[in-house]
C-alpha cells in the first residue's frame, strides 16, 4: 500500500506445510504476502489456528526443521530470510529482527537471572563488557517501565508478576534496537488493565526506536490503536488486507465483519448482545474445495462451495470473497 | 535452612532404630553362627560354648538386643569377632577405597551418560536415539558381577592392559596419609602412585558405573527432549544466541535438575554394587569387608556396617536435597 520507500520486509507467497509420517500433510499457512516499510505498524489478525503465529515463527526461522516445509520468500532488506544459513540468521535474529512472545510465564528461562537473560542478547550482538551490558540492561528495564531496575537484574522470573515478565520480554526484544519487531499476542496472557499499559508502552517504544512492528493478535481492539495496515487471516490465508480506517469503518469480508461484531464497544447500547461468529475455527472447508469460511459464513452463496476464492484487489484493499459485505456492513 | 536440616536429621532416628531391629533379627536368621564359622566343622561343643559366652550370644535375644542398643547409644558399634578390631574404626579404614571407587564409577557415568542422553534427547525418535536407548537398557540389565568378571577376563587377563586385583601396586611403596590412594599420590607428589591407583579403579569403575550410566542416560534424554520444546528455548533462539550458549545455559541448566536428584540416589546404590565389584577385583574396601563378614557370620560387623552405610546414604540424600536449592532458584526460597 505504501510505495514510497523500498519495504523493510517483503513476504511473498509464504506457505508452511507440516507433514507427519503416515498422515496427510497439513498446510498451516499458504499464499501469505504482505510488506512492511520502515517505521510502519502492521497487524495480522485471526482466531487461534488461523496460522498467524506459524507465519511469525516461519519468518524468524523458529519452526522445527523436521517435518516442516516452508515455501515462498521473505526478503528482509533484499535478502531472503527463508533461505538464509543458520549463521546468517543468527546474526539478524535478536538484533535486526526481534520477537515478543505470547506467554510471559513460560518464555523466560526459570533458572537464569533476568539480568543475564537481557544482557546475553546485548553481548551476543555488540562488543561490550559485562559491566556495559548490565548497565544497558538496567536502562532497558527502566525504559519499559519497571521500577527499581538494578535490583530486578539479579532476580529470577518466578519472583516477578506476569506484567513485569512481559515487560522484560519486551526489553529483551528491544535490547539491540531492532529494525523490525514481531509481537505475537503480547498481551493475551495479562490482565486487561495491564494489557492497555503494555500496548501504550509498546507503541511509544517502537515510535522512539523507529522500529517497524508486526502485531499478531486475535483482538481487533489491539490493532485499532496501533496499526496502519491490517491483514485478516483465516485458516492459513489472508482473507482481507486493508488500511486500518477503511477496514474498521467498512469491513468487506464476512469474517472481518464477524470479528468486529464480537468486540464490545463503549458506544453501543448496553443491552445489545455481542454477536459471535457461529461455529469454531475447526469448522473449515479445505481451501481446495471452496472457501474455508463457508461453513460459518452468513453471506455464503453457491459459488463458495464450488470455487476457491482468490485474494483480489477491491477498491483499495485486497479481498478474498465472492459475496463481500456491502457498504455499511457494520450496522451499528 | 538450619531448621530443615535439623528436622531431616531427627527424622533419621526412627529409621535407624527400625533398621537396627531388622538387622539384629536378620543376621541371627542367617544359617550357621559366628562360633561355628570361626572354629570350623570340628569344633567341640565346649569351644563353641566358650565363644558364645565371650560374646554374649547365650543370653536371651531381647537382652542381647538391649545390650546392642545401649552400646550404640554410647557410639560403640562393637568389635569384629574375626578381626578383633572395633567395627567403627574398621569401617572408616575401609571407607576411602569404596568412596574412591564410587566416585570413579559415578564420574564415568556422568561424563559418558550426560552427553549421550543429550544427543538422544535432541534427536528423540530417530535411529540414533533408539540405539542409545537400547544400549543403556542393556547396560542396566547386565548384572554387575557378570560385567565385572567379563571386564576382568578381557582387559586384565587376556589383554593385560589393566591390573586385575588390589588398589595399588605394592612395589610402588607409596605413602598413604588419607587412605584415598589417588589423593595421597597427588599430595605426596607421587604421581606414578596416583596414576597406578587410578588404573586399578578403571575396570571396577566401568563395571560399577554401568547401571548409573544407564539411568543417567535415560533421565537426561527425557529431560532434554522436554526442555528443548519449552517456550524459553524458543526465546533463546529468537535472540540469535550461539547454539553452544543455548545448549549449556538454557537447555542443560534446566535439564540437569532432575538428573542431579538421581545422582544422589545412584551414589547410595553404588554402595550395594560395590560389595560385588570389590569382591571381584579384590579391592580392600567396605564392600569386600562386608562380604567377608557374611562368610564369617560376623554379627557385629554386619550390623554395624549396614547401619553405617544407611546413615551415610541418608546424609548423601540430605546433601543432594540441599544442593538442589543452590541450582534451582525456585527451590531456594521455599
Amino acid at each position: 500500500m505504501s510505495e514510497k520507500k523500498p519495504p523493510l520486509l517483503e513476504v511473498d507467497d509464504l506457505s508452511v506445510t507440516f507433514s507427519q509420517r503416515g498422515r496427510d500433510p497439513v498446510e498451516a499457512v499458504s499464499e501469505v504476502s504482505f510488506t512492511i516499510g520502515e517505521g510502519e505498524n502492521v497487524g495480522i489478525v485471526g482466531e487461534s489456528g488461523s496460522g498467524k503465529s506459524v507465519t511469525s515463527m516461519a519468518l524468524m526461522g523458529l519452526l522445527p526443521e523436521r517435518g516442516v516445509t516452508v515455501g515462498g520468500s521473505a526478503r528482509y532488506q533484499g535478502k531472503d530470510l527463508l533461505r538464509m544459513s543458520r549463521r546468517e540468521l543468527n546474526r539478524i535474529r535478536g538484533t535486526e529482527i526481534a520477537m515478543v512472545f505470547q506467554d510471559p510465564m513460560s518464555s523466560l528461562n526459570p533458572v537464569v537471572t533476568i539480568g543475564t537473560q537481557i544482557s546475553e542478547v546485548i553481548k551476543r550482538h555488540n562488543r561490550v563488557t559485562s559491566k556495559q551490558a548490565a548497565d544497558r540492561s538496567a536502562e532497558l528495564l527502566d525504559r519499559v517501565g519497571i521500577p527499581d531496575p538494578r535490583r530486578r537484574l539479579s532476580e529470577y522470573p518466578h519472583q516477578l508478576s506476569g506484567g513485569i515478565r512481559q515487560r522484560v520480554l519486551i526489553a529483551i526484544a528491544l535490547a539491540c534496537e531492532p529494525k523490525l519487531l514481531i509481537a505475537d499476542e503480547p498481551t493475551t496472557a495479562l490482565d486487561v488493565t495491564i494489557q492497555a499499559q503494555i500496548l501504550t508502552q509498546l507503541r511509544e517504544l517502537v515510535a522512539d526506536f523507529g522500529t517497524s512492528l508486526i502485531m499478531i493478535t486475535h483482538d481487533l481492539g489491539v490493532v485499532a490503536g496501533l496499526c496502519d495496515e491490517v491483514h485478516v487471516m483465516y485458516a492459513g490465508r489472508i482473507v482481507e488486507s486493508a488500511d486500518r480506517r477503511p477496514l474498521f469503518a467498512q469491513p468487506r469480508h464476512p469474517y472481518t465483519g464477524g470479528l468486529l461484531q464480537s468486540v464490545p464497544r463503549l458506544d453501543s447500547p448496553r443491552d445489545e448482545p455481542l454477536e459471535p461468529i457461529p461455529g469454531s475455527p475447526t469448522d473449515t472447508l479445505p481451501w481446495s474445495e471452496g472457501c474455508a469460511f463457508q461453513p460459518r459464513c452468513s453471506n455464503a452463496v453457491d459459488q463458495c462451495l464450488q470455487q476457491t476464492p482468490r485474494l483480489e484487489p477491491d477498491d483499495g484493499r485486497l479481498l478474498r470473497c465472492f459475496n463481500p459485505l456491502e457498504g455499511g456492513g457494520r450496522d451499528r | 535452612m538450619l531448621r530443615f536440616v535439623v528436622i531431616r536429621l531427627a527424622q533419621l532416628l526412627p529409621t535407624l532404630f527400625g533398621l537396627s531391629i531388622l538387622l539384629f533379627a536378620w543376621v541371627r536368621a542367617l544359617p550357621g553362627d559366628p562360633a561355628q564359622a570361626l572354629l570350623g566343622d570340628r569344633a567341640t561343643p565346649e569351644a563353641i560354648d566358650r565363644i558364645n559366652e565371650t560374646y554374649g550370644f547365650n543370653e536371651p535375644l531381647l537382652t542381647q538386643y538391649g545390650m546392642y542398643l545401649a552400646a550404640l547409644f554410647r557410639g560403640d558399634f562393637g568389635e569384629s569377632i574375626r578381626m578383633h578390631e572395633p567395627v567403627l574404626s574398621a569401617f572408616f579404614d575401609k571407607l576411602p577405597a569404596t568412596i574412591e571407587l564410587s566416585v570413579v564409577a559415578l564420574a564415568f557415568a556422568v561424563v559418558v551418560g550426560v552427553p549421550l542422553g543429550y544427543i538422544a534427547g535432541r534427536r528423540a525418535g530417530t535411529n540414533v536415539d533408539g540405539g542409545i536407548v537400547v544400549l543403556s537398557l542393556i547396560g542396566s540389565v547386565v548384572p554387575v558381577f557378570f560385567l565385572a568378571l567379563l571386564l576382568k577376563y578381557v582387559f586384565a587377563i587376556e589383554l593385560e592392559i589393566f591390573d586385575s586385583v588390589g588398589r595399588q601396586n605394592a612395589r610402588l611403596d607409596a605413602t598413604h596419609t588419607t587412605g584415598f590412594y589417588i589423593l595421597d599420590g597427588i599430595i605426596n607428589v607421587q604421581f606414578a602412585a596416583a596414576w597406578d591407583a587410578f588404573k586399578h579403579l578403571i575396570l571396577p569403575g566401568l563395571a560399577l558405573g554401568t547401571i548409573p550410566l544407564a539411568v543417567i542416560v535415560r533421565q537426561t534424554r527425557g529431560a532434554v527432549s522436554e526442555v528443548i520444546h519449552e517456550d524459553y528455548i524458543r526465546t533463546a533462539r529468537a535472540k540469535g544466541l550461539r547454539s553452544i550458549t543455548i545448549t549449556v545455559r538454557h537447555v542443560m541448566r534446566n535439564a540437569l535438575l532432575p538428573v542431579v536428584t538421581t545422582l544422589g540416589l545412584q551414589l547410595g546404590l553404588l554402595f550395594s554394587g560395590a560389595v560385588l565389584t570389590e569382591t571381584v577385583f579384590a579391592l580392600d574396601g567396605v564392600g569386600q569387608y562386608l562380604y567377608q563378614a557374611i562368610q564369617d557370620r560376623d554379627y557385629p560387623v554386619l550390623q554395624g556396617f549396614i547401619l553405617l552405610i544407611a546413615l551415610l546414604y541418608a546424609l548423601i540424600t540430605l546433601l543432594v536435597d540441599l544442593s538442589y536449592g543452590f541450582i534451582d532458584p525456585r527451590v531456594r526460597e521455599s
